[in-house]
């Protein structure tokens, strides 16, 4: 055994602070043995992802509510999306059997200390580290732009590890926690001007297929690039390559050397991948419009409401965000805007981990990590198209559809 | 007949004694296995239709979605869970599986050398598994 733990760590372990200590610390200590580390790091922010009732079931269910018997988290610790909007769900047709359940696991979690903000993006909603800080998050979006954009540390914690980190306020000391894997891998010129967010979404596919979850160090990106791009660069990044980390030459704050090896990204293969993000699907027979994956931020919020500001949504149409930016988009008069129009703005919640399967047949978004989860989890069509056409689409009545 | 008597790494210490159910692939415990029967689903999956309950699991390792490690603790909880786990080398989703499961879990063995349907005891604390009877 080559991880060594203080003599406090060893209490823990021995169940000195109690079962679920006890039980975070051999999580931990079983994980830092597998990869090999030397020793748990004190981390100071939590990410837990592992909260739809639809991904959990009554078994995540039952092992929260027993966590919560006697655990506590030690440092700031965020949620991830739930099932549902934990306000209005039965606006967005969620039964009461599924809302009962969904509740009861918020409660558990918020029982143990953990902040129920129910977003994918805990940057924007007040847990933002900062550069160098050992972090340990779940939700592989927000990871990988923890890493890469804010330049703290966190390897990919899956639910149950992210909350043993909160709960003993460490994390094993391996991967991206440690100097050496954070060295670009391969430097990738991207010769190609990149216009809006499904350009980004395809740009993360062609990373993810060429080098998996190797580091890229890109080159060719305008440093003026916006937050929101890289956002969904991290989406896709981690969607389709299991990446935790890149590199923006001139953006991004960790400056690696760039990489002899070279791959060269052409405007043609980014059409490519675009053109394979979306499927045979006619205009018309979308009934599904859904934007804000990951969480929309302020900026998409005014870019939406600008764009559906005196019009009127002829399909169902849901903007998701955290609930914290929803307060602000209101003071922003966003909210009116796009609630007029029709469309929901469905707080709390996402496409991917709500309960939707079944209830619609083909869906416009302008995420590609969406696009992989709607059609392998809840069996989609999907067209991805940037923010603008999508609610061009929404705003625009299909063909032969009753007004 | 006894057989061999192989030394591992611990993951998740206990003991427990079962038949061997055996599968050369990767095995997904969310969507590749029914959490209420322990039956593997996985279409063509070597272990398809079989059960995994009360037997000493052994495969490679664990694939698929984190939300895997509370499919274990589900089954687990059911009664329906594996006696023990049995890997050549244990990755997050299942190693979290079995501890929160409480599950004896034993990696860094030669699974080749466990034939399936044989009787074999895990001493998950010590890391060994026997071939008790084959």
């Amino acid at each position: 055994m080559t991880l060594q733990l203080t003599d406090e760590e060893r209490g823990m372990l021995a169940g000195e602070q109690g079962r679920a200590t006890k039980k975070s610390m051999e999580i931990l200590v079983a994980l830092g043995e597998i990869y090999g580390a030397r020793r748990l790091i004190p981390v100071r922010s939590v990410q837990v992802a592992g909260v739809s009732y639809d991904n959990l079931g009554q078994a995540g269910l039952e092992f929260l509510e027993e966590m919560a018997a006697d655990g506590r988290v030690r440092v700031l610790t965020t949620l991830n999306p739930a099932g549902m909007d934990i306000e209005s769900w039965r606006e967005l047709g969620i039964d009461e059997t599924f809302a009962e359940r969904q509740r009861r696991v918020i409660e558990a979690f918020a029982r143990m200390g953990v902040i129920p903000t129910c977003t994918c993006t805990p940057y924007l909603s007040g847990n933002l580290p900062r550069f160098g800080q050992h972090i340990a998050w779940s939700e592989s979006s927000a990871v990988c732009f923890a890493n890469s954009v804010i330049g703290a540390r966190t390897n990919r914690e899956g639910g149950p590890s992210a909350l043993a980190a909160a709960i003993a306020g460490r994390t094993p000391g391996h991967g991206l926690h440690l100097e050496r894997a954070r060295v670009a891998e391969v430097t990738v010129q991207v010769e190609a001007r990149l216009v809006d967010e499904t350009d980004f979404g395809a740009l993360g596919f062609v990373l993810g297929q060429a080098l998996g979850a190797r580091v890229p160090y890109l080159t060719g990106l305008d440093p003026d690039v916006s937050l929101d791009a890289l956002k969904a660069l991290s989406a896709s990044v981690a969607t389709y390559g299991g990446a935790a980390l890149f590199h923006v030459e001139g953006v991004t704050p960790e400056r690696p050397a760039p990489p002899a090896e070279r791959l060269v990204v052409t405007r043609a293969e980014l059409d490519r991948a675009r053109d394979g993000l979306s499927d045979e699907v006619a205009p018309d027979e979308v009934d599904f419009v859904s934007i804000g994956c990951p969480h929309a931020s302020l900026d998409e919020l005014a870019r939406i409401a600008g764009l559906l500001r005196g019009k009127r949504v002829l399909r169902e149409t849901w903007i998701h965000l955290a609930r914290p930016l929803r307060d602000v988009a209101e003071r922003a008069g966003y909210v009116r805007a796009i609630e007029a129009s029709g469309a929901r703005l469905a707080c709390d919640t996402c496409m991917v981990v709500a309960p939707l399967r079944g209830r619609f047949r083909a869906l416009a978004t302008s995420s590609a990590k969406c696009v992989y989860y709607s059609r392998g989890k809840n069996n989609l069509r999907v067209l991805l198209r940037s923010i603008e056409d999508c609610l061009a689409l929404a705003t625009t009545a299909p063909a032969g559809a009753e007004r | 007949m006894s057989g061999a008597r192989l030394t591992g790494r611990r993951i998740h210490g206990g003991r427990a004694r079962g038949a061997a159910l055996v599968s050369s692939a990767a095995l997904s415990f969310f969507g590749g296995v029914d959490p209420e029967s322990g039956v593997v689903t996985e279409k063509d999956h070597p272990l398809e239709g079989r059960s995994v309950a009360g037997r000493v699991l052994v495969f490679p390792h664990g694939k698929g979605s984190t939300v895997g490690s509370y499919a274990i603790y589900r089954l687990a909880r059911r009664g329906r869970g594996p006696a023990a786990i049995v890997n050549a080398e244990c990755e997050t989703i299942v190693a979290v599986g079995a501890i929160i499961a409480d599950i004896p879990c034993v990696d860094h063995v030669d699974i080749g050398q466990l034939p399936d349907g044989a009787l074999l005891e895990v001493d998950a604390d010590r890391g060994i598994v026997e071939v008790v009877d084959r």
